[in-house]
């Protein structure tokens, strides 16, 4: 929280930041196999955050766990800077995939899980994070169905849910990726035990998604 | 051309293990024999294009060569915005690889037809080559090309093709000189503008690779007169010859394919000679042109 407060001017996105922070500093905290020291290291783990409206709170992870020096949180989308409101991953250390249109992410992670299974990289998961109105995209619902009818079980999913999706989703976020073959878990997305819990991964059965339900972004319950 | 694609890639995924292809259920059948003996190589997403080029973008990421392949619409007008972030904003490099071109799917079409895809091309970075073959012996040579680097590439194959090959017209390569003008044609244009343009005084160029464009080419050959002649969108290289000869009075002539929908089928040849491009219609453009 003390880097993130370092980061200002993307005050249209703060909600949107706010809503991954516990999430984020969970996966790299607990559970991303990740050295900053060797950002390309073929075994690491690959995370690819395609809510990449709001990454200030990625931003001061990444910062806190040593990717780039704190310091650049003080002009994030200065005219020097390389933070932008989306992230950049030629600009910005530890970022695996450029986001910011949202439903893009899901797609880079399958095939990024593809090409280490190719590989024979068995090591490494893909983490991805999406936000429940990101799920509106169409693209998502293509990668979800191929990657649960492939059984690709080195790709978790993560879905920030802040019920911000225009139209919600009847029956509950986790059915859409149930019915496709994927395994899911609801958490408290504040909850960082839980989270960890959530987020174990699961040889051999399939993709997973956490459902992480946090504080609606409009109010309400 | 779809034939010596489909060979020439399952070869490159017999002998090197970057490469990778990824359908969206055109031509899996071919590809079949090669999902079965490198089946992490080859993926069939199914009918999902945009999948398609997220997939390709995540593979490139992780250091393979993807081979990406679908009609020509499909593959570059559809899946857009996927090509531009997923590849291009990524800097992630895969070869893109159409059928389909702008009628040879003739009876099937607009749905089926993609004559603005160099010109979404080309809205991109500039890193990226095109290559438009005109006749099925240049395919190959230019997939194996594309093995050997991670830059982006498109190849639009067609079923319009020339009677003999030029392999080696990755620049403009002069066919015939002469005074009174310079005649560029790409791809499977180039029997169509040598039958126009015989007997004309004219230097015919020809070329299977647009892009990068062959500036310092063009400047050595043309005159004050150049007429372009391109199977797609008509005027699509025309901000590159005028950057090209920039400091050379010119007059340009721009051919190719028009932006109406014809809502017409039938087969392609009266869709070449609907857009202008049949031998006896680009005699009389280019002969009225060279004569002004």
């Amino acid at each position: 929280m003390a880097a993130l407060r370092r980061v200002t001017g993307d005050v249209k996105h703060a909600p949107a930041s706010l809503s991954t922070l516990d999430v984020l500093w969970v996966l790299y905290d607990r559970v991303l196999r990740v050295d900053p020291a060797q950002p390309d290291d073929p075994d690491r783990d690959r995370f690819l955050l395609s809510k990449g409206h709001g990454p200030a709170a990625y931003y001061a992870v990444l910062a806190t766990k040593g990717f780039f020096p704190a310091d650049w949180l003080d002009d994030m989308a200065g005219p020097a800077s390389r933070l932008g409101h989306h992230p950049d991953r030629t600009l910005v250390p530890g970022v695996e995939v450029s986001s910011g249109s949202l439903g893009h992410g899901l797609g880079l992670a399958v095939g990024t899980a593809l090409g280490l299974r190719a590989q024979g990289l068995t090591s490494p998961h893909v983490y991805v994070l999406v936000g429940d109105a990101e799920l509106d995209e169409g693209s998502n619902h293509e990668a979800i169905a191929y990657a649960g009818a492939t059984g690709l079980d080195n790709l978790t999913a993560v879905v920030i849910d802040n019920r911000s999706a225009t139209h919600g989703w009847p029956g509950g976020i986790a059915s859409r990726f149930a019915v496709n073959g994927w395994t899911t878990v609801d958490v408290d997305g504040r909850d960082h035990d839980e989270i960890a819990a959530g987020l174990r991964h699961r040889p051999g059965h399939g993709p997973h998604v956490v459902v992480a339900r946090v504080e609606p972004k409009f109010g309400g319950a | 051309m779809r034939e010596r694609f489909i060979s020439t890639t399952t070869t490159l995924l017999d002998d090197d293990p970057r490469t990778a292809v990824v359908l969206a259920d055109i031509s899996a059948d071919s590809f079949a024999p090669a999902a079965k003996r490198h089946p992490d190589r080859v993926v069939n997403v199914g009918i999902r294009e945009q999948l398609m080029l997220g997939v390709a973008g995540g593979l490139a990421l992780t250091g393979l060569r993807p081979y990406v392949h679908s009609y020509a619409p499909f593959l570059i007008d559809r899946a857009y915005e996927q090509i531009k972030l997923d590849l291009d904003h990524q800097r992630a490099g895969a070869v893109l690889v159409s059928v389909g071109a702008s009628y040879d799917a003739s009876a099937e079409g607009r749905t089926h037809q993609s004559p603005g895809d160099v010109a979404l091309i080309d809205t991109l970075d500039a890193i990226w080559t095109v290559h438009v073959p005109g006749h099925e012996d240049e395919v190959p040579a230019l997939l194996r090309a594309a093995a050997r680097h991670d830059r982006p590439v498109y190849v639009r194959l067609s079923t319009r093709t020339n009677t003999v090959a030029h392999p080696d017209a990755d620049k403009l390569l002069v066919l015939r000189r002469g005074a009174g003008g310079t005649v560029v044609a790409v791809g499977p244009m180039l029997d169509r503008v040598l039958a126009a343009t015989d007997g004309l005084d004219v230097t015919v160029a020809y070329t299977h690779t647009p892009r990068p464009f062959d500036a310092a080419g063009l400047r050595a050959i043309a005159g004050d007169s150049v007429v372009l002649v391109e199977p797609y969108l008509a005027g699509t290289s025309a901000r590159l010859v005028t950057d090209a000869l920039s400091d050379a009075p010119h007059r340009l002539l721009s051919l190719g394919v028009g932006r109406t929908d014809l809502r017409r089928y039938g087969p392609p040849d009266d869709h070449e000679r609907w857009h202008g491009l049949d031998p006896a219609t680009l005699r009389e453009r280019i002969g009225r042109f060279i004569d002004r």
